[in-house]
């Protein structure tokens, strides 16, 4: 039984075809808080991050981290890879 | 195609239901990244099947097929050399597999298309168990290690993919590990402008199958490229070569009091891991020079 809607191509069988994610931010227990006085900007966390939901601001006036709260599991990877140790786990809704 | 309910992060869908702390979105973000969007995804069922989507919902932006455990080479065979018979050599065809379907169920497919020098790109994601269905031992389990068939520790070493795949003679075999992403990033680059049957190893510990908090992931795997337990290798035309020699090599201890699943390993079974790791550094390292 074809499943897919694509009204020009005959696709047999179940085809994925839409693109969602998992509310997957909805998991975190505790959440990352960057000092920005630590911070170096050099995108290690960025780089190990899972859901990848870190972006780095290498321009010196922002905010050197920002995360996407909707997708961040609170897994601490980006505060223990930290090499300046910038980045810490605080309980979610604490603080 | 493809309709965007969310913005995809490289290739890959933002949120996908992997466990906290699990790096198998990494794996896949980099080498989808890496290879482009000219690619086909073959993914067995396990943890990775997540990303070969379920009912009309896709994690992925490449095009792909879920197959099963054991013929996910042969799939990839299969598109393969359709493919060659439609005049395309640019597109690249990626497995994405978990070690049970690579090592224990999938090998004989491997074996075959290693064997035929199929051009296809088989990347295996080692957690070292049947992770996804409940940490079940695989032939990946290392020694010792205690799993739910294997409640008091494995008691025999794990299978070495990598010289199954060197014996093949196939033109690239590389191993790889997720505490080093560049390293990584660099053999899939070299593994997309090789044609032949290519296979990288990759290790990703699990949070949750191997006991230990959610933030030590790469820290774990760093520490395993330290002791010697997991080494990076590779294999090209003929030639191997160790990619980072281990700055401990042997001192596993550290290793595995990290990791809740060799908590109840005596200190002799931990001291013939040791000696298995030393064992088979020192045999690679005499290889490197034999195939120098």
């Amino acid at each position: 039984m074809p499943t897919s809607t694509h009204a020009t191509r005959k696709v047999l069988g179940p085809c994925s075809h839409i693109l969602v994610a998992a509310n997957t931010g909805s998991w975190r227990l505790e959440r990352p808080d960057v000092d920005p006085e630590l911070c170096i900007r050099c995108g290690t966390c960025a780089m190990y991050c899972p859901t990848a939901c870190i972006t780095v601001s290498k321009d010196k006036s922002e905010f050197p981290l920002t995360f996407d709260w909707n997708y961040c599991k609170g897994c601490g990877i980006c505060g223990n890879e930290c090499p300046k140790k910038a980045i810490r786990m605080i309980p979610e809704g604490g603080e | 195609m493809l309709t965007y309910k969310v913005e995809p992060k490289g290739a890959v869908s933002p949120g996908i239901s992997t466990c906290q702390g699990c790096m198998i979105d990494v794996i896949f973000r980099n080498a989808l990244d890496v290879l482009g969007e000219d690619t086909v995804l073959v993914v067995p069922p396990g943890c990775a099947a997540q990303f070969s989507g379920c009912g009309p919902e896709a994690s992925v932006t490449v095009a792909g097929i879920q197959g099963n455990l054991e013929n996910s080479a042969a799939i990839a065979s299969g598109i393969a050399n359709g493919y060659k018979h439609q005049g395309n050599d640019h597109t690249t065809i990626c497995v994405i597999a978990g070690d049970g379907g690579t090592v224990d169920i999938g090998l004989q497919s491997l074996s075959g298309a290693m064997e035929r020098n199929e051009n296809i790109l088989y990347i295996c994601y080692d957690n070292e168990a049947y992770m996804n269905t409940g940490v079940q031992g695989s032939s990946s389990t290392p020694l010792a290690a205690s799993t739910t068939t294997t409640p008091a520790g494995k008691p025999v070493n794990s299978k070495d993919l990598f010289r199954i795949c060197m014996a093949h003679n196939i033109p690239y075999a590389a191993t790889a590990s997720i505490a080093n992403i560049p390293d990584f990033r660099r053999k899939v680059q070299k593994a997309k402008d090789i044609r032949g049957c290519r296979v990288i190893h990759i290790m990703s510990p699990c949070p949750t199958g191997w006991g230990y908090k959610s933030a030590k992931t790469v820290e774990v795997a760093r520490e395993a490229i330290n002791s010697g337990a997991w080494l990076l290798l590779e294999y090209e035309n003929g030639r191997l070569t160790i990619s980072k020699k281990p700055t401990a090599l042997g001192q596993v201890e550290s290793y595995v009091r990290m990791q809740k699943r060799f908590k109840g390993a005596s200190d002799e079974a931990i001291a013939a891991l040791s000696a298995h790791v030393c064992e088979r550094y020192t045999y690679m390292e005499k290889l490197t020079q034999i195939m120098a």
